[in-house]
């Protein structure tokens, strides 16, 4: 995803002059492109986040579209006041890019994972928050990121994710993309859980259960439309997120269903538990320690499709 | 808020004794409105009035009919909690009707106790969490640069607001960036909330680490109008360094018995210090 972000940004730049590139000391080759072709609009800020919003926030207050980058955990917590003061109170179009959501850095320790950040963006007024499920969409993302006149968080994976779109979706901030059909269970991805909420319905077919996967790609604001559909439709909706069960996706359209009258599905929410990664590994090896794995997934659902029976 | 006597202050002046004039009206204002509105910080709000009346009337390019003119000098308060004496310098430089000082932390009103985004005309950030203004001052200056735009960005600091480390990502940000467009004035009044400024944190010597900083520094008396407004020259000679300006002030100045005296930051004045201090605000 960082790769079609850097690509993409790119792009954007060399077309409107307002876009400027701010980083926190990271990005290096990645950006060398960018640096070519955009002169004069990259920023290293150094590892100083919280300067680094409050510099983008200034820059926004005269014009210009910032859009700055680093690690999530770093984009996020470390500066929060700063998004929250600056940025969100005032309302202002800046594009904060988290790289590296979720486990994505597991082997590098809690430091640099990012399991709350959505929990935490979530509650501050005025943001948007997006997570791109592909490569493809993480380009779609930013470019109508770019069309807000207010605060976007942007949360990528890392590299290398499995592409889940073959050509471009029509995609739309708040506007939930149905990615296959199926008739009993809903599975809203999130993000870079997108690929393995697809492999969890394929799993499901295996058990001749059809799922409708779904790219729930904005958790703020959520797509109460789609929501409302798939609760009325289905017998179960799942949530699928790398991020924690507190106040994640799940939390949101649990506090959505709560206030649903007369909703059918059941939820199902597949995240983090309420702890941290305490052991080295790599993203996949923290997957697995907290179920987040098409087959974990499959056996959830069908525990609670036909309880007592698997 | 009636006034009488008081000198024309809606437009530009160097003229060293209209601006004292002015400055001493806004004192006026800034413990009327404390006492009204039943609002602390006035020993704050005191100390910084002179670099206030400086900026806004001697130095700033600002048109007060033209709030957001896109090249126009940008001013932060970031001692936000400082800002019934900005309230009182816009009002009278302007930008919005005097009338509305009156209507200071009343609820509903647009002049709450901290400045929100769009409150009132010429306000350009909302603050009240300290630490915020430089860098928020820096991304303006950074954006003047990109944009081609030969304004000027002032921010003013408290001395205790330099106990955030946000203050110091930024103070080693604007030399990299090269920003001689930017300047920083710390209202230096040696006083923090609890305690002397240079002891609850080391702060001390303040000047010298700007200067290490690689920033254009200079100490001022943060009282004397003639000081201020030669400090706050736009810089020449090309060293295309941010500048500093160290104003040593005195919390609570122009009222005796608030003076240095760190009750101040949150006493409020009762009715009879009230007309104590005006008498000598006069």
């Amino acid at each position: 995803m960082r790769n079609a972000f850097a690509r993409e940004i790119t792009a954007l730049a060399e077309k409107n002059e307002k876009i400027v590139l701010l980083s926190g000391d990271i990005g290096n080759k990645l950006f060398d492109d960018y640096k070519k072709k955009v002169r004069g609009r990259f920023f290293n800020c150094g590892v100083a986040e919280a300067n680094m919003m409050s510099v983008a926030a200034g820059m926004a207050m005269c014009g210009l579209r910032p859009v700055t980058y680093t690690i999530a955990s770093f984009s996020t917590t470390r500066c929060l006041e700063q998004i929250r003061i600056d940025i969100a109170y005032h309302n202002l179009p800046v594009i904060i890019v988290g790289v590296g959501g979720g486990l994505s850095y597991a082997e590098n320790g809690a430091s640099h994972q990012s399991c709350e950040d959505i929990a935490f963006l979530s509650a501050l007024p005025n943001m948007k928050i997006i997570c791109p499920g592909d490569a493809m969409e993480a380009t779609l993302a930013l470019r109508k990121a770019l069309e807000q006149d207010s605060p976007v968080y942007l949360r990528l994976g890392k590299k290398g994710e499995p592409a889940v779109h073959q050509a471009p979706p029509d995609f739309a901030i708040g506007k939930a993309i149905i990615v296959s059909k199926g008739s009993e269970v809903c599975l809203l991805g999130v993000g870079n859980m997108l690929p393995t909420a697809a492999a969890a319905a394929k799993a499901l077919k295996e058990h001749g259960i059809t799922a409708e996967v779904v790219s729930l790609h904005t958790a703020k604001p959520l797509d109460e439309e789609l929501l409302r559909a798939a609760f009325s439709r289905f017998s179960i909706v799942a949530t699928i997120e790398e991020h924690s069960i507190m106040g994640g996706v799940g939390s949101a359209v649990a506090q959505w269903l709560a206030q649903a009258p007369d909703q059918k599905a059941r939820l199902l929410e597949f995240a983090t538990p309420d702890r941290f990664f305490h052991t080295a590994g790599r993203q996949q090896y923290a997957r697995d320690c907290f179920g987040l794995t098409a087959d974990n997934i499959c056996g959830g659902i069908l525990r609670a499709l036909k309880p007592g029976k698997n | 808020m009636n006034d009488s006597g008081r000198p024309r202050t809606s437009r530009m002046t160097n003229n060293t004794g209209e601006l004292e004039s002015i400055a001493r009206r806004i004192r006026r204002a800034a413990v009327r409105m404390s006492h009204d509105a039943d609002v602390p910080h006035l020993g704050s709000s005191l100390s910084c009035v002179d670099i206030l009346t400086a900026l806004y009337w001697a130095t700033a390019r600002i048109d007060p009919a033209k709030p957001d003119a896109p090249g126009r000098d940008r001013i932060i308060l970031s001692k936000g909690h400082a800002v019934s004496s900005l309230y009182a310098a816009l009002s009278y430089r302007g930008f919005f009707p005097e009338t509305t000082l009156a209507s200071f932390g009343r609820p509903g009103a647009c002049l709450a106790e901290h400045p929100y985004p769009g409150c009132v005309p010429g306000i350009e950030a909302a603050t009240g969490s300290l630490g915020h203004g430089l860098s928020l001052g820096l991304g303006m200056a950074l954006a003047g640069k990109t944009l081609g735009l030969d304004y000027r960005t002032f921010v003013v600091l408290s001395d205790g607001e330099c106990n955030e480390g946000s203050v110091w990502e930024a103070a080693m940000m604007a030399p990299a960036q090269k920003l001689d467009n930017l300047t920083a004035i710390i209202d230096y009044n040696r006083w923090q909330a609890t305690g002397r400024s240079e002891e609850v944190l080391a702060l001390a010597p303040l000047a010298e680490k700007w200067k290490a900083f690689g920033w254009r520094t200079q100490e001022v008396d943060g009282h004397d109008m003639a000081a201020l407004l030669r400090a706050l020259r736009a810089p020449s000679g090309g060293d295309e360094k941010p500048s500093v300006i160290v104003a040593k002030t005195v919390k609570g100045k122009g009222v005796s018995f608030m003076e240095d005296n760190n009750n101040w930051h949150y006493r409020v004045p009762n009715e009879e210090e009230l007309k104590n201090a005006l008498k000598e605000l006069e």
